[in-house]
């Protein structure tokens, strides 16, 4: 990161007409997206994320806001004039094009000398590890490898900014995996601005150097990987990143009794949220230690998973014996697979007081 | 007997095939051979000169034709990419009733159609006439009985044939591939010419199949629209069967306008490359 601006978004509005009605599927949107860095838009589908993308690319116009590239306004600019390239999902590929006239389609459009194509189309297809097979059509080709056409076709006009639209969803699993890796070397290599649109959270996580998780039209928190998984802005992002726990109550003199325990929120008094990450938590039989946080439950759920647990604890709480709060901890299978709890066990479940996270006082 | 199910079962269609395909073609090529007349009989003398009688007596109205359906594919592909393409990208929710719409007129028969063309385009019709009693028009415009009036009906008749393959073709192109053209820096007109017009090419190599070949060979717009300077080839092999039965002409006539047309097909198919088009109707 330079600390450049690549893409700036400000207060950016989309309004849609549907059925006579004013839908706003991005209802105020500001980013800053520095040069070089790999930024991810995260959130359901419907979240606005796409619509987003599609206003940096030109494809939709905002109803309200500015779109600037490179400090330049081009709110009204047509997606053919700005110096910014697209991945689509499910790659749109041209059929009736051979894999190099696809590629070279976006250098003859800008009359690039033909002898520059050449040496660039091939140094490209080079890098996506495609030579030798030009002359395929699109259907001619796997999923992987349509995949890196697309990639080759849009990084080879050497964009200032590269737009990636859920471009691993139509791939499997293990292919998904190595293209994450893949996707990450490149955008080292050309160190061009990548924007990534998904709805896979572990995807983002693993790429991005910052997130921003949408939800409903607006994000909900703009933050590195590592912030977002560890401190979330709110309920939501908690909860769409990974797996999380949310305890709710009234803290005092920065203890929330909950559970048949209490959790430390040091700082906090009155209705507070806080969320704690299931593989944070220890469960054990014994009282914990004072400085830790500490809540009380039985067993409803063991379920192993290969390299950890899963357990499913019901809260205690008061004298009625259960509030329907379900904790979920994951525990290492370190040493043996036997489970240190087995289902229908009373608990004490306890983790550090940094590992407790309040993501809402009212 | 296992190797031979795949056959048996093609059976019915190579048979149907053969009835009335193969056997009917084998007759008429035997008689565009035989000489002889309605009364006494016709029979096989291997006359080739029929074929060369019927072309020097017929080659005005074989042209004619020719240039007929030439003229109406040129203008039904003119109005009819638009409109295919209007309704493939523009048509929304409705396009289900614009293509009704589309084929609504075939709920009359083909011959009264035209026969209602003949009425609204009479010389004193409800259409001209008005405009000559307001004097909009000069007393000795007319329409019936010109080219351009057996141009227009074949136009108006084929129209839906062309459109419909066409728009099949459009239906099937991507609109993410037409923004990824315009993402890859081409205008919107530079998108079309290289990306949905070569992806359409398959509707329209089979709109202009099926327009041309059945302009080229109508006899009815010519008879009700065309008056007596405009007879197409279809006209003349209709009187030397029904009215003249001279069924060696009228075979030799069939045959040789059949000829030209495969020709002409393979000859457009080769130009239009079959293989893309195929290919990208395989896609």
């Amino acid at each position: 990161m330079t600390g450049l601006s690549a893409i700036e978004l400000e207060d950016v509005v989309k309004e849609y007409l549907s059925h006579g009605e004013v839908v706003q599927a991005v209802k105020g949107v500001t980013l800053d997206i520095a040069e070089g860095e790999f930024f991810s838009l995260l959130g359901p589908s419907g979240c606005g994320k796409t619509t987003t993308m599609r206003m940096v690319a030109g494809f939709e116009q905002p109803t309200k806001g500015l779109v600037r590239l490179h400090g330049q306004d081009v709110t009204n600019v047509p997606p053919n004039k700005r110096d910014i390239n697209m991945v689509f999902q499910s790659y749109a590929l041209f059929p009736h094009m051979s894999v190099w006239d696809n590629v070279a389609f976006g250098l003859k459009q800008k009359k690039t000398p033909a002898d520059e194509i050449r040496r660039r189309v091939g140094e490209m297809l080079e890098i996506v590890d495609l030579t030798g097979r030009e002359k395929r059509r699109p259907r001619e080709m796997s999923g992987g490898q349509q995949q890196r056409v697309a990639l080759a076709r849009a990084l080879v006009n050497r964009p200032r900014a590269l737009l990636l639209d859920e471009p691993l969803g139509a791939l499997d699993l293990k292919l998904r995996q190595a293209m994450q890796i893949e996707l990450k070397r490149i955008q080292r290599e050309v160190g061009i601005t990548f924007v990534y649109v998904t709805h896979d959270q572990s995807e983002a996580l693993t790429m991005s150097d910052r997130i921003a998780v949408m939800n409903d039209g607006l994000v909900e928190q703009l933050a590195g990987p590592r912030e977002i998984y560890e401190r979330p802005a709110s309920a939501f992002v908690a909860g769409f990143i990974g797996t999380s726990n949310l305890l709710t109550g009234t803290a005092a003199g920065g203890v929330l009794k909950v559970g048949g325990g209490r959790v430390l929120v040091p700082g906090h008094d009155g209705e507070v949220t806080v969320t704690v990450r299931p593989e944070k938590i220890t469960i054990g039989t014994e009282e914990p230690a004072p400085e830790r946080s500490g809540v009380r439950g039985t067993v409803a759920e063991v379920v192993y998973l290969g390299t950890y647990n899963s357990y499913a604890v019901n809260l205690a709480d008061g004298a009625d014996g259960a509030d329907g709060t379900v904790i979920t901890v994951f525990q290492q299978n370190a040493h043996d697979a036997t489970a240190t709890a087995e289902r229908g066990d009373s608990v004490w479940l306890s983790w550090q007081t940094q590992h407790s996270y309040v993501i809402g006082s009212s | 007997m296992r190797r031979l199910t795949p056959y048996l079962l093609a059976l019915p269609g190579w048979m149907w095939l053969a009835i009335f395909l193969v056997v009917p073609m084998a007759a008429m090529a035997s008689v565009s051979l035989q000489t002889g007349n309605a009364i006494d009989g016709f029979a096989m003398t291997f006359s080739f000169s029929n074929y060369g009688d019927a072309l020097s007596t017929y080659s005005t109205q074989l042209l004619r034709s020719l240039l007929y359906g030439g003229l109406a594919t040129v203008a039904m592909l003119l109005i009819g990419y638009p409109v295919a393409y209007w309704i493939a990208f523009r048509g929304g929710r409705r396009k289900s009733m614009y293509l009704f719409l589309l084929l609504l007129p075939f709920f009359v028969s083909f011959v009264l159609r035209t026969i209602s063309w003949n009425f609204l385009l009479a010389d004193n019709g409800i259409l001209f006439g008005t405009l000559k009693d307001w004097g909009l028009l000069p007393e000795g415009f007319h329409v019936l009985a010109t080219t351009f009036a057996v141009v227009g009906g074949l136009t108006y008749n084929f129209l839906p044939f062309m459109i419909l393959p066409i728009y099949v073709a459009l239906e099937r192109v991507d609109p993410r591939v037409v923004e990824a053209a315009q993402d890859l820096y081409a205008t919107r007109a530079a998108a079309f010419r290289r990306v949905v017009l070569p992806l359409s090419l398959p509707g329209v190599f089979a709109g202009v199949l099926m327009t041309f070949v059945p302009a080229t060979a109508d006899p009815v717009n010519a008879q009700i629209l065309g008056g007596t300077s405009n007879t197409m080839i279809g006209n003349i092999i209709q009187t030397e069967y029904l009215t003249n039965l001279d069924y060696p002409t009228a075979s030799a006539l069939s045959f040789t306008l059949m000829a030209i047309l495969l020709v002409g097909i393979f000859v457009y198919a080769k130009a239009l490359g079959t293989e893309n088009v195929l290919e990208a109707a395989a896609r």
